[in-house]
């Protein structure tokens, strides 16, 4: 159904296509985020950490060596799952936890892009850049024009999803969720919390660093102020919060509607000359959802299926989040 | 008789308070074993020694003759010793069947399995007609036996419940005492927390008294409530047995 729709927007106009391969790649990040969050308990304000790491693997290897992003990617997963891993392990060996964690990983986000501001191998402030853009598809190289992003942005939100429902339905998801509603109720069932946290962590960290590689490629350039940015680490959470916290579908429809809503308000701002309307909109969309809708708009979606019995309804994964 | 579980001069105190004073007692396998005494004895506090989810000031606990005092919880679990909370935990967003999964992943990664072994703890604690439910729609009753199918599914050999019983009425109480007594009869080795005496004297084969940390009496339920220094424990907090 999603992906029939997305199709759709494809062979539309290259404004839509840009913007929708953006909703998609983010969709794609805020599935990573949400992995950790809504069914690892674990939360990070600092993804964009993950996301940078991933970035600057691909952007590194690309623009210094000539080396195919593909090769990019599984470095960046490897380098950002293994940050992720190491920074969750010093973290819960010394108990520190829950919004303690959350903190560190913005400090360390934080100080990784303070680190690759000012280092001149990697392009330092200046940031790196792409080869330009050409209209020759180059599977090996991962380039082409923007309708091939779109749908490597596509193939990828698709994966994130699956991966998802995969995870969620393997014994990690059950455990999991265990250990995110209660630590210690889960240790008493023999989960061993320890190495699971560092566990959900580390495949987060390496799929927001695939996201991040991707994204990198479709903006051609990378700096790391916008890369590893305080900003980029709320731009990957809002989808999944606006969406339904653990929901399989909650950072696809979260992305869908935030991130067209936001270019619509900075286009309207900026005819309007009211700098900034886009973030007025961002923080009123956020409120009223987490007002009216504090699971998210996805299992209102289902809910509201339910209640009116659409045939159909049976499609509908049903959310993983209590309706209470 | 040999013993699964010895307990040793076990003692735990927070600050001042001595929660767990100097207590020793061993539990025969296959038996069931009651920890009683009133309110704020110590019997929880106990629990948590012996499954690992704090550690003893003093003394030592061992299991089938290792020592397991500073072993953390999730490894106690495994070696075999399942606990249920004194107030009850039940995961919000997994259905019955799914809550009792849960402890089956301490053997085994398969999903199949898991749900094979959960659909028999709920058979065997009379809740396989309410699998598919959501856990807030269980009565209390019904959430103190999902608790004890929860532990029946990570394959314990010594299960440690933690007042099961309170709260329930008669009736209730009375088809726990029954689940307890088949679970016995399977070879389960079980250590009852109750502060009301009457329904031990139905289950336990072997009592152990706990007032202000200290363990005050053990023995036969018979032996038991004929000790002056029983009743007396317990008329002065307002409890008869
Ligand atoms: N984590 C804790 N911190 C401080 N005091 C505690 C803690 N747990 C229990 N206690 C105290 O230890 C005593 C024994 O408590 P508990 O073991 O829960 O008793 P019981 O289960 O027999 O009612 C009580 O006085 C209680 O207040
Ligand atoms: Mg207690």
């Amino acid at each position: 159904m999603f992906v029939i729709l997305a199709l759709v927007g494809a062979l539309s106009n290259p404004y839509l296509v840009s913007l929708m391969t953006i909703v998609l790649l983010f969709t794609f990040l805020g599935q990573s985020w949400n992995l950790m969050l809504g069914i690892g308990g674990q939360l990070s304000i600092g993804h964009a950490l993950f996301v940078g790491l991933g970035a600057y693997s691909v952007g590194v290897l690309d623009v210094k060596f000539g080396i195919s992003p593909w090769i990019g990617l599984l470095l960046g997963m490897f380098v950002a799952g293994s940050v992720g891993a190491v920074l969750a392990w010093l973290s819960f060996r010394f108990e520190v936890r829950g919004i303690y964690f959350a903190l560190l990983t913005i400090a360390a986000a934080e100080f990784a892009r303070i680190m690759f501001s000012g280092w001149e191998f990697v392009g330092a402030m200046q940031g790196l850049f792409f080869p330009a853009p050409t209209n020759a598809m180059d599977m090996a190289m991962l380039r082409g024009d923007a309708r091939f992003y779109y749908f490597v942005a596509l193939a990828l939100a698709a994966l994130g999803i699956a991966g998802t429902e995969l995870i969620s339905r393997s014994y990690l998801g059950y455990v999991w969720r265990a250990m995110r509603d209660d630590e210690q109720a889960a240790r008493a069932l023999g989960v061993r919390t320890f190495r699971h946290k560092i566990l959900v962590i580390a495949i987060s960290a390496a799929a927001a660093a695939v996201g991040g590689g991707v994204l990198a490629l479709v903006q051609g350039s990378i700096f790391p102020d916008s890369i590893m940015g305080m900003g980029l680490s709320v731009d990957v959470l809002v989808g999944p919060v606006v969406g339904g916290l653990g929901t399989t579908f909650g950072p696809l429809v979260g992305s869908l509607t935030v991130i067209p809503l936001n270019h619509a308000m900075s286009a309207l701002g900026d005819s309007l000359r009211i700098p900034g309307l886009n973030n007025i909109a961002y923080g009123v969309v956020l409120i009223l959802v987490v007002w009216f809708l504090p699971d998210g708009i996805w299992p209102a979606i289902v809910r509201l299926c339910k209640a009116i019995q659409v045939p159909w309804r049976v499609w509908l994964p049903q959310p993983r989040k209590a309706e209470e | 008789m040999t013993s699964l579980l010895e307990v040793r001069n076990l003692s735990r105190s927070f600050g001042g308070l001595v929660a767990v004073n100097n207590v020793s007692f061993a539990l025969g396998a296959g038996q069931i074993t009651a920890l009683i005494g009133p309110n704020g004895a110590g019997k929880t506090t106990c629990f948590n020694l012996v499954a690992g989810a704090m550690r003893p000031t003093s003394g030592q606990v061992f299991f089938e003759a290792r020592r397991i005092e500073n072993t953390p919880p999730e490894a106690v679990c495994r070696m075999g010793i399942a606990r249920t909370f004194q107030i009850v935990r039940p995961m919000r967003d997994m259905s019955v069947l799914e809550n009792a999964m849960v402890g089956a992943f301490s053997w085994t990664s398969s999903v199949g399995e898991a749900r094979s072994k959960a659909y028999e703890s709920l058979e065997s604690v009379g809740l396989a007609g309410k699998a598919n439910a959501s856990t807030d729609q269980l009565t209390l009753s019904d959430r103190k036996m999902l608790e004890t199918a929860k532990a029946l599914s990570t394959r314990p050999k010594l299960l440690l419940l933690d007042e099961v019983m309170a709260g329930l009425r008669p009736t209730e109480a009375a088809s726990v005492v029954r689940v307890l007594r088949r679970l016995a009869e399977t070879g389960l080795t079980i250590l009852l927390v109750e502060h009301v005496m009457r329904i031990v004297m139905e289950v336990a084969s072997r009592v152990v008294v706990l007032h202000h940390g200290a363990k005050i009496a053990e023995g036969s339920p018979a032996e038991v409530v004929a000790d002056p220094k029983v009743l007396e424990s317990y008329l002065g907090t307002g409890f008869h047995a």
